[in-house]
């Protein structure tokens, strides 16, 4: 690894070292932070994966019913039915931090009116059971939304925070190591060179005086 | 509803959402998806699309990643569910963590 290219003197030395205690205390609170948001990543993904399937398997079953029961009726005839605007789920759509990732916050505030938007006599009874099924799930949906996103995001971070600590850990700190070593060991060669040529100075002069 | 959730889709499946509260838009192709999206993210909190056409514009889905709204979440279309939102899953489980955590029993 290469050292940096600074000068080999007590000041640089000084600096290095507290930028190498720096880098130290920053790789150790990175890896913390990594190693938790791991295991917050690896409950949210079950909880994903639970809900995902969930809501699979419910809505495939309910869209495929209600395409048979479509085919029933016409499509203009099935537009007009569901022209009306229904009354949805209510929900606050806030956020919140996980280990410093904004990630979606819902809570659905209540359950919906259970009538169906639309005259019965539009549309055959089959589309009923679907569309109370799809509405049914739409709060499910919401849930399943702020879980994948949350794991979406919370990965890229995750991601992100390897490369940081990775930075740290096999460049800049080997770096600074480096950069240290070298410098003690060029100011020690100083030193040692002082200390022989004070020794030689006095060896020339008692030579001299005698 | 206050224009929070909307859907996006190819068929007459997304009049059944919007029977659900969601409002609901249809797109035939990729390109008019793309362009719907687009215009949706600005409006919507949440916006659902089937799976089918999810998976051309996986690209532009994956940089709203860097907010937290707006929501795109593929849900299956009437053809049943394609394996593009377990894909993600599993892709964004992997880039995590390393590993496999859910899939392996799946498998073979």
């Amino acid at each position: 690894m290469a050292r940096l290219n600074v000068n080999p003197t007590r000041m640089e030395l000084k600096r290095l070292k507290a930028s190498l205690s720096t880098a130290k205390r920053g790789h150790k609170l990175l890896k913390d932070k990594s190693d938790e948001m791991i295991r917050r990543f690896s409950v949210l993904i079950k909880e994903n994966k639970r809900l995902r399937d969930l809501v699979e398997g419910e809505l495939s079953g309910a869209l495929r019913q209600f395409s048979m029961a479509s085919g029933l009726t016409g499509k203009e005839q099935l537009e007009k039915a569901f022209s009306m605007p229904a009354v949805g789920v209510e929900a606050d759509y806030k956020t919140k931090s996980i280990m410093g990732v904004v990630v979606p916050d819902i809570s659905v505030k209540e359950e919906r009116r259970s009538g169906l938007p639309y005259a019965f006599a539009d549309i055959t009874s089959e589309a009923d059971y679907s569309v109370r099924k799809i509405t049914a799930v739409v709060s499910l949906l919401l849930r399943l939304a702020e879980i994948e996103k949350a794991v979406a995001m919370l990965s890229d971070e995750i991601e992100r925070n390897k490369r940081r600590v990775n930075a740290l850990e096999y460049v800049m700190i080997p770096q600074y190591e480096e950069t240290i070593a070298y410098i003690k060991s060029k100011l020690d060669e100083n030193e040692r060179a002082a200390t022989t040529r004070l020794m030689k100075v006095k060896s020339m002069l008692a030579g001299q005086n005698s | 509803m206050e224009g929070k959730t909307a859907i996006i889709g190819n068929g007459e499946s997304v009049l059944a959402f919007k029977a659900g509260g969601v409002d609901a838009f249809t797109a035939v192709d990729e390109k008019d998806a793309r362009t719907l999206l687009r215009r949706l993210a600005r409006n919507y909190k949440i916006i659902f699309i089937t799976d089918d056409l999810a998976r051309p514009l996986d690209d532009l889905i994956k940089r709203f990643n860097e907010q937290a709204y707006p929501i795109v979440v593929p849900v299956p279309s009437e053809n049943g569910a394609s394996s593009y939102a377990r894909d993600k899953m599993r892709e964004e489980m992997e880039r995590a963590l390393g590993v496999d955590i859910l899939f392996n029993r799946e498998e073979k």
